[in-house]
């Protein structure tokens, strides 16, 4: 190719390509904005149920969680994190039981790594997607995840063979 | 012709209705005297207020080129955003940097400032509202908005700041080389219009703007003027005078407060300049859009005021600076220089034959079709 069409054809080829430019720009105006604005949008806001933000321990309807005061969590907390004192009782058969006293959970030192709800043989605890975990001091962040006057759920031997029927 | 369409919501009545109540009661002297203030106050305040609805301005469609809204809590829609910028701006300390050349740090911004304002003032804005209106007033223009880089290159020199120099270099070298392109684009239109007056030119381009009289020449001079102007002004894929990632601000970078203020001010008033320098020579200014024999609409449009006309064209071509702005990445300085030299300066200079050419042998449009244009 010869220099002049050479610096022709650079420069038609050149003008294409702005344009080319300027058309995807033209585009991209009319496209729906992506901002996010947050404290407005509180209602639709869509948070993954994967994200990790607060621990917590599911009580069901008659105030009854699943922990057995194991205290794997606990061992398992890399940073301490999570401390579970028991108490034990005695049962109107004379057995004597271990159960859940308070569960502690410390907000401001958790790293969120999971492994305590990955370890816990009863599946007592889980991970919520609450974010907004912004307190004014440090002591509000220290939580107790078990609720007043809970116990421990009793396994029902009767209600579970009735479940696969009724399907 | 008859040219005689009311004009009611012109400012131009105002203006004569106040020059007529002033000379009713005062001396000649005192009369221009109380005028002469008066048009430096409105121009000033005029200043100031389009500088602020331009940030306002490129701030939102800036955002909107890239799928945000921009500023939207201050103010409804964040109107008043630049208003609080302002404000944060005024009460900034100026910071004194060692080892600077002093007094030419201090003098450098105001020669920007008072570069683009001299040019300010020289813009049509309508009928009647035209500061300045010399008989060679392209060519004013166009001397006196070269005046600016002179600022930049004290500020870069004065601010002992090696970014700074390095900033204000390429800054020159840009001014410099597109200054000419610029000139001969608004040249190719003064051979059209066969005059230098904004005035006159505006009142020829009555029912043919000369970016269509021109057709292929005056397009092609239109393109360059908006490309060097907007290399003029520092801006969009041109503005490596300011490249952050290599010179953190470039000519600016030591400036705070209310000098670094007239920097940006005067940035954005450049652009402002030129898109209404491109709308007086090729778009037929604050003229509304008229034709020939359709008295009715000519009507209509003539009740629309002039003013409306001139900053709605103007406004379309700051809307396409920042679209450009926004669409290209920064050039190198040797690209940008190559784009100057070998392909803006050579184009421009046939494209000046071309416009002689079509005058001379009456193919503009207004020669080939008299009764239409």
């Amino acid at each position: 190719m010869s220099s002049v069409s050479k610096y022709f054809s650079g420069l038609f080829t050149g003008i294409k390509s702005l344009l080319t430019g300027m058309g995807e720009t033209w585009k991209e105006l009319w496209t729906k904005k992506v901002t996010q604005q947050y404290p407005e949008n509180r209602d639709t806001l869509v948070i993954s149920d994967r994200f990790r933000c607060e621990l917590t321990m599911p009580h069901d309807e008659n105030n009854e969680h699943a922990c057995t005061s194991c205290g794997i969590c606990q061992m398992n907390c890399p940073n301490g994190t999570i401390r579970v004192t028991s108490k034990t009782i005695e049962t109107e058969d004379g057995k004597k039981k271990k159960i859940l006293d308070t569960y502690n959970w410390d907000l401001g030192m958790c790293t969120f790594c999971n492994l305590c709800v990955l370890t816990c043989p009863s599946d007592a605890i889980k991970f919520e997607n609450t974010f907004e975990n912004a307190v004014f001091t440090r002591d509000k962040l220290k939580q107790q995840l078990n609720h007043e006057g809970s116990k421990m759920r009793e396994k029902k031997k009767e209600v579970k063979p009735v479940e696969p029927k009724a399907e | 012709m008859s040219l005689n369409y009311s004009q009611p919501l012109e400012i131009s009545n105002l203006t004569s209705w106040l020059d007529a109540a002033l000379r009713g009661c005062l001396a000649e002297f005192w009369v221009l005297l109380i005028e002469f203030v008066l048009v430096a106050v409105v121009l000033l305040a005029a200043y100031a207020v389009i500088a602020l609805i331009l940030i306002y301005a490129e701030r939102k469609i800036t955002a909107f080129f890239q799928a945000r809204f921009g500023p939207n809590r201050v103010g409804k829609w964040g109107l008043l955003q630049s208003v609080a910028d302002m404000i944060k701006i005024l009460l900034k300390e100026i910071i004194k940097i060692n080892r600077s050349d002093r007094f030419l740090f201090f003098v450098a911004p105001f020669f920007m400032i008072v570069a683009s304002m001299l040019t300010f003032g020289a813009v049509p804005f309508g009928k009647g509202l035209h500061a300045i209106d010399f008989n060679i007033g392209v060519l004013y223009v166009t001397a006196v908005s070269s005046l600016g880089i002179i600022g930049v290159l004290l500020a870069g020199w004065s601010s002992n700041n090696k970014y700074s120099m390095i900033g204000a270099m390429r800054s020159g070298a840009q001014f410099v080389s597109y200054e000419l392109s610029a000139g001969f684009a608004l040249m190719t239109i003064v051979v059209l219009a066969g005059t230098m007056q904004f005035s006159a030119m505006i009142e020829g381009q009555r029912y043919c703007w000369n970016i269509f009289n021109g057709h292929i020449s005056s397009i092609i001079a239109f393109v360059i003027y908006l490309i060097s102007g907007h290399a003029e002004t520092n801006r969009g894929p041109f503005d490596l005078p300011e490249a952050e990632s290599e010179l953190t601000a470039g000519y600016h970078t030591e400036y705070s407060g209310l000098q670094f203020g007239f920097f940006y001010l005067a940035e954005y008033l450049n652009m402002f300049i030129i898109a209404s320098i491109a709308t007086t020579v090729f778009l037929g200014g604050y003229m509304p859009i008229q034709v020939h024999g359709w008295e009715g609409f000519n009507q209509i449009m003539t009740y629309i005021p002039t003013y409306i006309w001139f900053f709605g064209k103007t406004a379309v071509l700051i809307f396409l600076s920042l679209w450009v702005r926004w669409s290209f990445p920064r050039l190198r300085i040797d690209q940008l220089l190559n784009l100057e030299w070998k392909y803006l300066l050579p184009i421009n200079l046939v494209n000046i034959l071309l416009m002689v050419i079509l005058v001379l042998t009456g193919l503009t449009l207004t020669d080939l079709f008299p009764g239409l244009f």
